[in-house]
């Protein structure tokens, strides 16, 4: 059993504490938008923020995020309000062509933005380390590049 | 007639729908309504009527376009729609799409057509069809207007989804009149626009798929969710045709949340637990004795030395090009120039590996996927479910990546064999990324001797390429085999067609002596113009270098017969500034191809440090596809293209020992990332009058345009792929 804060509700899961967080997110929560892309944390599409810093989820045990703020895509905007400006500037750049790296993805532009409101190129390169096979890297850099512009 | 599911894929509702639908049973059910005196007409689950297959419209003015091709990121669902609105004259703005099922095409008598989403025809070979759709609807919504009014249709007009009786100026909507349109009857011919009169084709407008893949509510088919469905995790023997021989099931059956171990055909055994975690873990603890058998002893090695001896002339090779007499130019050649290059297996590496959700009693089975092939995944859930055509259905999910691999079925056919084990339960099977990196359908192995002849006055006199390797079609299509000959192996080689070979030489033979290991081969992004691109247009480049002339002009003398060719390659050339120097330290290097009936050039700038460090500085990349039906599309798609390519390039290659494939994740099966990518500059230049595609054409010519800029750079020729085998990578 296990203690989740998870986009502001705390649950309590009846999972094994090794148990990866991204499996706990999407099966035991049931909060589909993060993905499963390799579980060594080398893609980044299970990205998610654990106390404001993103994190690759499939390398996160429960144990670790317990007593945490966990926040997943469906967390990001508030339930209620407008989608983050990131969100926003995806819809605006046309970005996705899949999606299915892009929760992960937008999550990590959100972080860095975050910390470098402002980033340069070099910062996106470093902070930025998602795989996307479909190839959006050119609209994801306009698109941040955007959001710092605004 | 079968009833329509809603499908649209921009509503918040999409996951609602999902498990809604699975509640009722899964009953798309058949709904025809006959009204008083009126023949039938075909609703939607909402009960809007349908028009035609392609359009219903809904009382607020919706309009939703039906289309059998899958969405993958190429963005074909945006531009299907967009054809079919441009002839519907309807307000884009009420757009949304959704899919027909398999099972409905098929009770239909395929009304909407081919389902196949791969070859990059989704557009090209639907776009007649669905045109036609929309122009039909629209006259039959006019027609029904004017019924209402009771004045002559040829008086009426439709824009934007309203409908005006010109002379009075009365002006109804598409909702209003739908109804009564759905009772008319079809046109029997229709007349397409012109298209220099397109308003909504031919635009870069917003794809409508975007919102929902921002926000976390795109549901793929990994993200399915049935009442009471169980997880699969599965293990395929690692050794392509070995056997599953034993397993110890006792070791896992008390594990938690493991409901059953199942065998898979008689070469896999998977794990069925409550979730998918339980099931993986158990998975991995489970011992397993596979039978191997003889291809355990294949490697990598082993596979190119059978491919090498494939490259002497003396052995049997099918034609696919041939003009003139190249063994008696190249024995009278005042000069000649030979090479061998090679190109690897490769995995899609789709980023959401392979599952599907199987539900099977005896009396209907149904399976929830993301598949490039609708029909095909119906033709495998009738085969291993054993229930007939009107006892099953496909539910096509958005595709978390396809590139050719969701084209194949094995996935559907292991989801419905393990839930035909546990009836009435439904099961979602999804493979690890391992799994995935093991058993995927590679891009196939080749290799390429050239030699090129030149007369005394350093003229190419004659070129002879002999391909020895793999078929595609050998392995996933033997009945397009043409008398033994894989004519797919020669994609941008051929003497004519959608893809041929746009240099004319006085003497050419092009041929293949067909080798097939055991590893199964699959349509990989680009398929044979992959390596096809890279072997004749870096050897160009070889040949220039040997005729001591510059690359572009050297290609400029053999292309007088290929314009279009010559169109693109131009029109890279001149935007990379080729007239001006390179940046200090900076090098260039250019390819162009044709490919799906589209002509495709690159031109690549890069650096490159201690001769290993690559940095891909810019590339411009021109296609002339014949109608860009939505340019911001096509860009995407072709940016998108060079990093699939690039990757392959410099990461790509699976190698195989003991017979089974030897990378297994992105740790040692490597993409590109941000840091990586160049700027590609697109340039979309459609000059009528045909239809080419667009996701794969432009692939092609990135690693030969890279690999001729490197050679600029350092004097040395690349002649295999990856780089990573060679030490150079990306800087």
């Amino acid at each position: 059993m296990a203690n989740l804060t998870i986009n502001g509700k705390t649950v309590d899961v009846d999972v094994e504490p090794d148990t990866p967080l991204l499996w706990a997110i999407r099966e035991n929560i049931g909060l589909t938008g993060t993905k499963y892309g390799c579980g060594i944390a080398q893609c980044g599409a299970c990205t998610v923020h654990i106390d404001g810093v993103a994190m690759r989820s499939c390398g996160v045990s429960v144990a670790e995020a317990a007593g945490k703020q966990i926040t997943t895509i469906e967390g990001l905007a508030p339930e209620e309000g407008p989608l983050h400006k990131v969100q926003q500037a995806w819809i605006a750049g046309d970005v996705p062509q899949c999606g299915y790296c892009q929760s992960g993805m937008i999550m990590a532009v959100a972080a860095l933005l975050k910390e470098k409101p402002k980033p340069t190129d070099q910062d996106i390169d470093e902070a930025i380390t998602n795989i996307c096979r479909c190839g959006t890297f050119q609209q994801v850099r306009e698109a941040i590049h955007a959001v710092a512009n605004a | 007639m079968n009833q329509m599911p809603k499908r649209n894929m921009t509503s918040l509702n999409r996951r609602a729908f999902v498990v809604g639908t699975a509640a009722a049973g899964a009953g798309l059910v058949l709904g025809l309504d006959i009204p008083f005196g009126g023949p039938a007409v075909v609703r939607a689950a909402d009960g809007s009527p349908e028009v035609n297959a392609w359009v219903v419209i809904r009382p607020d003015d919706t309009v939703v376009i039906r289309g059998a091709r899958s969405e993958m990121g190429q963005g074909s669902l945006t531009g299907l729609a967009q054809l079919v609105a441009e002839e519907l004259e309807c307000d884009w703005s009420k757009v949304t799409t959704e899919y027909p099922t398999p099972g409905q095409n098929v009770a239909r008598k395929r009304a909407w057509g081919d389902f196949s989403t791969g070859g990059s025809r989704g557009i090209r070979t639907s776009q007649d069809y669905v045109r036609k759709g929309g122009a039909a609807a629209r006259i039959m919504l006019i027609e029904a207007a004017a019924n209402e009014w009771k004045v002559p249709a040829s008086e009426c007009s439709a824009a934007n989804s309203v409908i005006t009786h010109t002379p009075s100026g009365r002006t109804t909507t598409y909702g209003k009149v739908a109804e009564a349109a759905a009772r008319i009857e079809p046109p029997a011919d229709v007349k397409l626009k012109d298209p220099k009169d397109w308003k909504i084709v031919g635009k870069g407008l917003k794809r409508l798929d975007t919102v929902d893949k921002t926000n976390g509510k795109m549901t793929y088919g990994v993200d399915i969710k049935l009442p009471g469905m169980l997880n699969a995790a599965i293990k395929d023997c690692p050794v392509f045709g070995g056997k599953l021989k034993s397993y110890d099931q006792a070791k896992v059956t008390g594990m938690k949340g493991v409901k059953q171990v199942v065998k898979v055909d008689d070469h896999a055994v998977a794990v069925v637990a409550d979730t998918w975690w339980h099931a993986k873990v158990a998975l991995d603890a489970l011992p397993i004795v596979w039978d191997e058998g003889e291809n355990a002893k294949v490697s990598s090695a082993s596979i190119a030395k059978w491919l090498e001896e494939g490259l002497d002339p003396a052995q049997p090779a099918f034609v696919g090009n041939k003009s003139g007499d190249t063994k008696a130019a190249i024995a009278g050649a005042a000069k000649t120039v030979e090479a061998v290059y090679n190109y690897p297996y490769q995995n899609h590496a789709t980023m959401e590996p392979m599952n599907a959700t199987a539900l099977y009693t005896p009396d209907k089975c149904e399976v929830w996927c993301g598949t490039q092939n609708g029909e095909a995944a119906f033709a495998a859930v009738l085969e291993a479910s054993g229930l007939p055509a009107d006892k099953c259905d496909v539910h096509k999910q958005i595709l978390g990546g396809g590139f050719g691999r969701r084209g194949q079925t094995d996935y559907v056919r292991q989801a419905v064999s393990i839930a035909k084990q546990m009836p009435g339960t439904p099961i979602k099977l999804l493979w690890s990324r391992e799994e995935d990196m093991q058993h995927g359908n590679y891009h196939p192995i080749t290799q390429c001797k050239m030699i090129g002849a030149f007369d005394a006055d350093n003229n190419l006199t004659a070129l002879q390429m002999r391909i020895s390797g793999q078929s595609i079609l050998f392995s996933l299509r033997p009945e397009a085999l043409v008398e033994g000959k894989d004519p797919a192996t020669f994609a941008g080689l051929n003497p004519t067609g959608e893809a041929a070979i746009g240099y004319s030489v006085p003497n050419l033979l092009i041929d293949h002596s067909m080798r097939n290991p055991h590893i199964r081969p699959g349509f990989w992004r680009g398929v044979n113009v992959n390596q096809n691109a890279i072997y004749l247009e870096c050897f160009m480049d070889e040949l220039a270098h040997a005729a001591g002339q510059d690359p572009v002009a050297f290609r400029r003398k053999l292309m007088d017969k290929h314009p279009k060719n010559l169109a693109v390659l131009n029109a890279v050339v001149e935007k990379i500034g080729w007239d001006k120097p390179a940046p200090q330290g900076v090098y260039r290097g250019f390819a162009q191809h044709m490919g799906y009936n589209s002509y495709v050039a690159a031109a690549a700038e890069i650096s490159v440090t201690d001769g290993t460090k690559i940095k891909v500085h810019r590339i411009v990349a021109a296609t002339d596809p014949g109608y860009a039906v939505n340019p911001a599309q096509i860009e995407r798609q072709i940016a998108g293209s060079f990093v699939y390519g690039l990757t392959g390039l410099f990461y790509g290659g699976c190698t195989v020992k003991d017979g089974r494939i030897e990378q297994s994740n992105f740790d040692n099966y490597n993409s590109m990332r941000i840091a990586e990518m160049p700027k590609v500059e697109s340039i979309v230049m459609p000059s009528g009058g045909f239809w080419g595609g667009v996701g794969e054409p432009t692939i092609c010519v990135a690693a030969p345009a890279v690999l001729n800029a490197y050679f600029a750079a350092t004097g040395k020729r690349i002649r295999s792929v990856p780089l990573r085998d060679q030490n150079i990578t990306f800087a």
